[in-house]
């Protein structure tokens, strides 16, 4: 019954720019300062005050814009939008609408068939995000301004998207870009990146469907569940007979639903106008040329560059470019050694365990690149084994030091003279006559546990190859 | 063009206005006058002009991302009809996350 149906959806992303400062004033937008301790005349919306646009707000819409292939609007206009609510102390909020700073651009994301899908963006445009009301604390609601004027790009799709894993998917890499071009956190649980969906469904070759939009999705997870959840309650509506109402809906992920938001009916009328208040922005080429140089390398150029120019699997460029921290440690790292897939192997291995274990960011991570670079050396170089390489990781956790202090105070130098290990194995050979016996009359498994032995009377310092070579030509012998 | 007397009740509210019957009548009047007048500007030719969003002349009127210092709490609340020590208090309103 799902088959006949396809899904038609459009998201419409609010992402908090990192800023000092807010959009039109100069109070600071950091997070969790003490309630209505960062507001001055201009965000409280006392008459008379001025708002004057914040010059980094722009560059970083137009960097954005410019990192999804948008159009850079040589003019754009900054309008008013009214409504009431009581964290919107002008009762208008300062956005876009006619005129906004970019549009037309694109995003390619991987479609559960795993081939590329373009999906179109409508626009993006910059606005100041409202404050923030309480309404559990006693009978009255609470509000605190703090938030009201932070700096916001909304970033608007065309209806490209068609499932809630596609739309997942465009989440994972606009996250991706925000966060390399630093720009935004992105980080939806804490609200610096927010997504509502606009989703309808119809069969297909129909026109159409009525579409409802879905609201309060805190986590990527969660926007993809509620979208699949919104798809087949419209679905099971149809097949019934009925028709779908256009209302919004609030996700609720205790419940694993999404219900009607219970406002009162009344259609939006924003009435939206040019802010008399605000001159108009012009970028011209010049402008853009300078913002255009900023531009870092973005996830996907990084990824391309890390299988060329390190020679390594697609998979491992993947998970390395995965976000951008990780990358540059990785990077930061191949300054100390030119082992290119053993640095991949620390990085996506030990290293990325210890962070999740931790719940940290690879930023957070103690050891320093310049270290892990030394340790991969110490291995290729024979002066400890692979295996002691892992203790030596231990130990680094403890205390980021030079790792060949470490070596040098616990012991770890690899045995790689032959005398000191043609003495080890001789020992080991005299005290297990009877396994060597065995493996002189054809059980050759009996190598294994020699070779285990000799490890363990060198306490793993011991050059696994060097043991092999010596051990053989002894029992051979 | 010209509104109705339903059309201005509703611009009155959606400003939080409380119109009464003699004013509604009034209004009403006074924006049709308004917008009689705007058809005789209708009927200047502007095909060729493009649109003006504000008067003067000027564009990027901007500031470095500079902090300043912020006004006290205290100042931020003394003018609110309710409070408390740091929030402004206003009356329960439904939860709905607009932005």
């Amino acid at each position: 019954m799902k088959e006949k149906y396809e899904a038609v959806i459009g998201l419409e992303v609010h992402a908090q720019l990192i800023t000092n400062t807010k959009l039109f004033c100069a109070c600071s937008i950091k997070f969790g300062s003490p309630p209505n301790s960062n507001v001055c005349p201009v965000c409280l919306g006392h008459p008379g005050a001025l708002p004057v646009t914040n010059k980094q707000a722009i560059e970083y819409a137009v960097l954005m814009g410019l990192a999804v292939n948008c159009v850079v609007n040589e003019q754009s206009i900054f309008a008013r939008k009214n409504y009431f609510y009581p964290d919107l102390p002008k009762g208008y909020q300062i956005s876009q609408f006619e005129k906004p700073i970019c549009e037309n651009g694109h995003i390619e994301v991987k479609t559960a068939e795993g081939s590329d899908k373009i999906i179109r963006i409508k626009r993006i445009h910059l606005e100041e995000d409202a404050g923030k009301s309480i309404h559990d604390q006693g009978s009255d609601t609470l509000v605190d301004l703090n938030r009201c004027g932070t700096p916001l790009i909304e970033i608007v799709t065309e209806p490209d998207i068609s499932s809630a894993k596609e739309a997942y998917e465009y989440l994972i890499n606009l996250k991706q870009i925000v966060t390399y071009l630093g720009i935004c956190d992105g980080n939806m649980e804490e609200g610096s990146l927010r997504c509502d969906a606009n989703v309808s469904v119809r069969k297909y070759g129909d026109k159409l469907g009525t579409k409802t939009e879905v609201k309060n999705m805190n986590s990527f997870r969660n926007v993809e569940r509620a979208i699949d959840f919104e798809i087949k309650r419209q679905i099971e509506i149809l097949e019934e007979g009925g028709t779908i109402t256009q209302e919004t809906l609030l996700w609720n992920a205790d419940l694993n639903e999404a219900f009607p938001m219970r406002s009162k009916e009344e259609s939006h009328d924003y009435r939206y106008f040019p802010d008399p208040d605000l001159m108009p922005i012009v970028i011209d080429e010049k402008w853009k040329t300078k913002i255009t140089s900023k531009m870092p390398e973005l996830p996907k150029v990084r990824r391309e560059r890390f299988i060329k120019q390190f020679n390594l699997p697609e998979y491992d460029a993947e998970i390395l470019t995965s976000t951008k921290d990780m990358a540059d440690y990785y990077e930061a790292v191949l300054e100390f050694t030119d082992d290119y897939k053993s640095a991949s192997n620390w990085v996506m291995g030990d290293i990325s365990k210890v962070i999740n274990e931790n719940k940290i960011s690879i930023k957070d991570f103690s050891i320093s690149p310049k270290n892990i670079g030394k340790l991969i050396e110490l291995i290729n170089n024979n002066t400890i084994s692979g295996k002691i390489g892992k203790e030596l990781f231990e130990e680094l956790l403890k205390s980021n030091i030079d790792p060949e202090i470490i070596i040098k105070e616990k012991n770890l130098v690899q045995i790689t003279d032959s005398s000191e290990l043609e003495n080890v194995i001789d020992k080991i050979l005299s005290s297990n006559s009877i396994q060597v016996e065995e493996y002189r009359n054809g059980k050759e498994k009996v190598f294994g546990f020699l070779v285990g032995q000799v490890m363990r009377e060198t306490k793993g310092k011991a050059n696994p190859q060097l043991v092999n070579e010596i051990l053989t030509k002894k029992l051979k012998g | 063009m010209s509104v109705s007397k339903d059309e201005i009740k509703n611009i009155a509210k959606l400003a939080k206005l409380n119109l009464n019957e003699a004013e509604i009548n009034e209004f009403t009047g006074d924006m049709n006058k308004i917008l009689d007048y705007m058809d005789k500007l209708n009927e200047l030719d502007t095909d060729n002009i493009r649109p003006l969003s504000n008067p003067l002349e000027t564009y990027n009127v901007l500031r470095e991302d500079e902090l300043k210092r912020s006004i006290d709490r205290e100042d931020a609340l003394k003018n609110a009809p309710g409070r408390n020590d740091e929030f402004f208090r206003v009356p329960k309103v439904i939860k709905s996350d607009k932005k």
